[in-house]
């Protein structure tokens, strides 16, 4: 998936270099790419580390875990460390509002998946009169500001009676994605078409080809649209909030987290519940991402890539 | 459903008026339908509804009631929040755009360096760019808290601590702050960029005698540009639209009784300021004001389109 480089480097160890200038320029740029990666994720261990903290020691800023009256600390196995994040499950109905989460996210992926597979390719692989005028609107559509068709669509879902209900969050990912439908048929032209051709002789429809031949060929160009869909559905806030934030029983886990803090905050927040929640509702994301990572970083090179 | 596409495929076949091209054709209309289906009813025909309820007072329940350009002579004239929400947002645009352009091609420079495990800080940079939910928003606001961790380095370093998202002078630049984390998509796209240039360039470059510094400037710009371009103009687009992080930070870093916008409207930034409106139902003025920006975006990517001309290198064009 990812192009070759025209001269990819050669394949020897990184210290064996021909000056000792070259060997300095590597030691530098490890030591100044170790300081940043620490600085990059010291977040989310700050975020473990609060969340496994009782309210008394979390704004003690300290990166010790907690001590016995021994001086000791606390075996990790130990209920201490949980409690946080049982108090923070119990605060708030997390159980509804992550089976609402879990219907949005698995209607708007396969949406996704499906929608702006079959329209990329009709973009990449079927001519028709004003093919490339539309893949430049398709193009222009994801430079448009999502705000001026936000309210339009508001008044239309609820003119037919579509608020408060989960429909405004996944209908409208099965008309295509235009970021999609581009990373999508991007991979579809790099995808030789000898197969598509003999099954066209031996009689094979455009869907059958498309079913058959073309969606099991770009399985890791879906497999990055169906992360990105993934994780923009779980942690989309705005549409949320706009068409089912009035019914709390309608909540996803964004809407939720929010109702969480405001329960957990208010003049002195409990930081170690607050980050114990958000953890509880991030993993899923986190887990996707160590699991896909391939995908995602090959999806994000390929849009940057000139049509 | 594919065993039903093959007898339909022959039936066709056998009507001389439909030819291989007309049929193709026809496939391919059939197969871009949904989002030709999309693009009308959910972008093109709303926007359109949306320019017309621009000029009306619409609460929804009620019919929209036609009132030419009053919402916007009120906007431009009355409202000095129209003005307060542009010029956060303008000042965001501005300050946050060139923050991540230079973070993301300085961290992609270093790692196209030949250095052992690039894999690994590739995963570590880019992992926040999933992390962009309200839990993120929640760990920032702790980070940035006056208690927080920051503080505390900022205060072990001897550096001026502050109150960053409580404080309306440094609210915008906690934002900002916390944008870097988020710069793993602009670095990935200029790696691949960086990888695509050819080495020769390097190589002749150096024969005759170009440091560093010319090379990165002769040889490394103008070979990244069009990436940077890309970057650049999704990145402004996407500033502009700033609305989750400011509207979750100011409701929570402020307490009870915060409003979305605060410390003292200093987070105000325009869908901020718009959404207030929406809540209110008031979707003609929400509507005007959506439009605005929507011309305001546009002015400026059809600016930055006609001044890439000048800077942009495109090989063999």
């Amino acid at each position: 998936m990812t192009a070759a480089a025209p001269d990819a480097p050669q394949t020897v160890s990184w210290y064996r270099t021909q000056s000792g200038a070259e060997l300095l320029q590597r030691v530098a740029t490890l030591a100044i790419l170790s300081i940043l990666a620490l600085a990059f994720i010291v977040p989310v261990i700050w975020m473990v580390i609060s969340s496994l903290k009782p309210i008394q020691t979390v704004f003690d800023n300290s990166w010790l875990p907690p001590m016995t009256s021994q001086g000791w600390p606390v075996p990790i196995p130990h209920p201490q460390y949980f409690s946080n994040f049982s108090d923070a499950m119990t605060l708030v109905p997390f159980g509804t509002y992550f089976k609402n989460t879990l219907i949005v996210t698995v209607f708007s992926v396969a949406g996704s998946v499906l929608s702006s597979s079959l329209v990329a390719y009709s973009f990449a692989r079927l001519r028709w009169p004003g093919r490339d005028f539309f893949f430049v609107l398709v193009l222009a559509t994801m430079l448009l500001p999502g705000i001026v068709t936000f309210i339009p669509q508001f008044i239309i879902f609820s003119k037919i009676g579509w608020v408060d209900t989960f429909l405004p969050l996944i209908v409208p990912t099965w008309f295509g994605n235009a970021f999609y439908i581009f990373l999508l048929r991007q991979f579809y032209r790099g995808i030789p078409q000898e197969l598509a051709e003999a099954a066209r002789i031996d009689g094979a429809g455009e869907f059958r080809i498309w079913w058959q031949i073309v969606m099991p060929l770009a399985r890791p160009a879906l497999a990055a649209v169906g992360i990105f869909a993934f994780t923009g559905a779980w942690e989309d806030y705005f549409g949320p909030l706009i068409y089912v934030g009035g019914d709390p029983n309608n909540w996803t886990l964004q809407l939720g987290l929010k109702a969480f803090e405001t329960a957990a905050g208010g003049g002195s927040p409990l930081w170690n519940l607050i980050m114990a929640a958000g953890l509880v509702v991030m993993i899923p994301v986190l887990v996707a991402f160590f699991i896909g990572q391939k995908y995602f970083i090959e999806g994000v090179t390929l849009t940057g890539l000139k049509g | 459903m594919a065993e039903l596409a093959v007898p339909k495929t022959e039936a066709v076949r056998k009507r001389p008026f439909l030819n291989q091209r007309r049929r193709e054709a026809l496939t391919g209309y059939l197969f871009a339908s949904p989002w030709l289906f999309g693009f009308l009813a959910l972008t093109l025909g709303p926007m359109l509804f949306s320019l017309y309820v621009s000029f009306t007072s619409y609460d929804i329940a009620n019919p929209p009631h036609w009132i030419g350009l009053q919402n916007y002579q009120f906007i431009f004239q009355h409202d000095s929040d129209f003005t307060k929400a542009l010029g956060n947002t303008l000042w965001y645009v501005t300050f946050k755009t060139p923050v991540v352009i230079v973070t993301s091609l300085f961290l992609a420079i270093l790692m196209n360096q030949k250095v052992p495990g690039i894999k690994y800080y590739r995963t570590i940079f880019y992992m926040p760019t999933v992390i962009t939910g309200v839990a993120a928003i929640f760990l920032w606001v702790w980070l940035l808290s006056p208690f927080g961790l920051v503080n505390n380095i900022l205060g072990a370093l001897h550096l001026p601590q502050q109150e960053w998202f409580l404080n309306p002078q440094y609210a915008k630049t906690g934002m900002i702050i916390m944008g870097t984390w988020y710069i793993g998509a602009p670095m990935l796209i200029l790696l691949a960029g960086l990888n695509s240039i050819p080495r020769h360039l390097y190589e002749a470059a150096m024969i005759d005698g170009a440091g560093i510094l010319r090379r990165f400037w002769n040889i490394t710009l103008p070979m990244l540009s069009p990436t940077l371009f890309f970057i650049i103009l999704t990145n402004v687009i996407g500033a502009f639209q700033v609305f989750n992080s400011a509207y979750v930070i100011s409701t929570t870093a402020g307490g009870a009784g915060a409003q979305p916008g605060d410390p003292e409207k200093s987070l105000l930034f325009y869908e901020v300021y718009l959404y207030k409106y929406f809540g209110l139902s008031q979707m003609g003025y929400a509507s005007a004001l959506a439009w605005i920006l929507f011309i305001v975006v546009l002015a400026i990517t059809a600016t930055q389109l006609y001044l890439s001309r000048r800077w942009v290198y495109y090989e063999g064009g």
